[in-house]
């Protein structure tokens, strides 16, 4: 029993191991100087370098890059949220004829791949004059995650006591008035985990990014670091710096909220 | 009164169905459109099934799709590993919950950085040669990017690497909802760990474990552009080895701006991913059945 304890602890250490690797390959390399990593591929760094970082942080538009990935984060996920709860209140609550109708369909929009969708909406972005612009992106990667959101959001509704309802009706409180004060402070977990998994997706998007946003001032760090890499190709661990620096906001968001990640990937793995 | 109760619910579900109808709706029935169409800017001419006739007459489209037929390889491999570590994680040893988050990690970051690293990771004189060559096993130490016999295998090792992570976040939350009391009475009957896990557990997971494939085929087929788009170089490359069926559809929208061919081999894509969106719905509503 113990040995076997062992080797099962041994398997998972491994696996730890392997899924870290990049990770300690890029935080090492970062902080090695050129010609320490010409000579050392694989151990510590011989002095610890933080020059990368400044050139990374300073000389090069990470810092802009981050910035306009958090607006369309914000953007789409806030409209995302509040479209998907009034619609996912009204299916969750409400009688009225279509209802399935329109909670099966939105359901099944999860798995249409964003592929499908961008030639119609390039096309007409390119003639609108959309295109680079954030408006734009935030309402296509808006329509992309919100099926996962009313899918969330309805069956978490589902489970709110039907009591709580009733009470707040008797008070005389309007649809929108329960919406507010009595479905979305119980709903604050679920609309947490909505926004993690939402969040991730928008933020590690790279094919609606490379389309839609093609202006230098436009770009997403997900876009920005394929035209990084490609620039620097030689200087890896100036490279490396630029990765550190790129998954930092969500390495650190998940240590410090894993709870709600751990969840949200659980909830959200359907998408 | 009673009218405007019975209106109310749409004004809760009209900016839902307005959002999807452009993005979803608009999309796909233009998609369809333009698949027949000359399409030079804004639109074009009728030209019946020519685009289709284009497309499947090229070698390169015919190459794509054949590459990412190949990926559905991975998913064997991938189901593999996620029993494997979810099924350990389920024994609750000391420690399971820091080794939980650690290997949602690959999860967690995203596909375009995780490319990057990989790639210099992988490259001739990069670190996992020297390090294979350390071992002594220079036979392996192999151009995994440069050379175009193996940049699609490399780019599966990565695909494998972070989509078994999926795998284990939705193995185990399985796991966790399953009830205890069969596995203890096993347990009790002096049942090792292989035969819990092989007779026990896994007939339990079916439903989720075909769910994972199914999703792990639609993401194959259709959601490996940002692996591809790095690795490759944002060609396809080296040569057209990497090359997928959706690169094809933004070279052909972005590069060659030929709206018409990328919408018939969007129209196509489609018709695949409905196919498999149904079978996911047929196996979710078994999957939540058996749970019930």
């Amino acid at each position: 029993m113990r040995a076997g304890d062992a080797i099962k602890q041994l398997i998972l250490i491994v696996a730890c191991v392997l899924a870290l690797v990049p990770t300690i390959f890029m935080l090492l390399t970062a902080l090695k100087s050129q010609d320490d990593f010409a000579a050392n591929k694989i151990g510590l760094p011989q002095v610890v370098v933080l020059d990368h970082f400044r050139a990374v942080l300073f000389d090069s538009p990470f810092l802009l890059w981050m910035l306009n990935s958090a607006i369309l984060v914000a953007g789409a996920v806030a409209l995302s949220t509040v479209v998907a709860c009034l619609a996912a209140y009204a299916i969750a609550r409400m009688q009225f004829a279509g209802r399935d109708l329109i909670f099966t369909l939105s359901t099944s929009l999860m798995a249409v791949p964003p592929v499908v969708l961008i030639v119609p909406l390039f096309v007409l972005y390119t003639r609108l004059g959309l295109i680079s612009t954030f408006g734009g992106a935030i309402v296509i990667y808006a329509g992309l995650i919100t099926p996962f959101s009313v899918y969330l959001l309805t069956t978490f509704f589902r489970t709110i006591p039907q009591e709580m309802f009733d009470a707040a009706r008797i008070d005389g409180a309007s649809d929108f008035r329960i919406l507010r004060h009595v479905v979305l402070p119980l709903s604050l977990p679920a609309l947490l985990t909505l926004v993690v998994v939402n969040a991730l997706f928008v933020w590690n998007d790279l094919l609606i990014a490379v389309i839609f946003l093609q202006d230098d001032a436009k770009r997403t760090l997900m876009a920005g670091i394929s035209v990084f890499q490609g620039r620097y190709n030689n200087q890896i661990p100036l490279t490396m710096a630029g990765m550190v620096v790129a998954s930092a906001p969500m390495l650190i968001l998940y240590i410090s909220f894993q709870r709600y990640f751990i969840r949200g990937l659980m909830a959200g793995a359907v998408k | 009164m009673t009218l405007s109760r019975r209106f109310t619910p749409y004004l809760y579900v009209a900016p839902l169905i307005g959002l999807l109808a452009f993005v979803f709706g608009y999309s796909i029935l233009r998609m369809l459109e333009f698949s027949f169409k000359m399409v030079r800017g804004i639109d074009g001419p009728w030209i019946g099934l020519r685009n289709y006739e284009l497309v499947l007459g090229q070698a390169l489209f015919w190459e794509s799709v054949g590459h990412n037929l190949l990926l559905l390889l991975a998913i064997p491999v991938m189901v593999v590993i996620a029993l494997l570590i979810s099924l350990l994680l389920y024994e609750r040893l000391r420690g399971w919950k820091l080794v939980r988050t650690l290997v949602f990690v690959p999860y967690i970051l995203a596909i375009p950085i995780v490319a990057v690293v990989m790639k210099q990771m992988f490259q001739f004189s990069g670190p996992v040669n020297e390090a294979l060559r350390w071992l002594s096993l220079d036979f392996m130490a192999l151009d995994w990017i440069g050379s175009g016999d193996v940049a699609l295998w490399t780019v599966m090792l990565l695909i494998i690497w972070r989509e078994s992570a999926l795998g284990i976040i939705l193995f185990l939350s399985r796991l966790l909802s399953l009830d205890e009391a069969l596995v203890e009475a096993a347990r009790l009957d002096g049942a090792k760990w292989w035969q819990r896990a092989w007779y026990v557990l896994i007939p339990q997971m079916r439903g989720v474990i075909e769910f994972y494939v199914v999703i792990s085929v639609i993401t194959m087929l259709s959601a490996v552009f940002a692996y591809i788009y790095i690795m490759g170089g944002g060609r396809g490359g080296p040569g057209t080895s990497t090359m997928v069926v959706e690169l094809y559809i933004y070279n052909a929208l972005v590069r060659t701006s030929l709206p018409g061919i990328a919408a018939a081999v969007s129209v196509m894509l489609f018709a695949v991913s409905l196919v498999l969106i149904w079978l996911l719905f047929a196996l979710r509503r078994r999957a939540e059945d058996e749970r019930a």
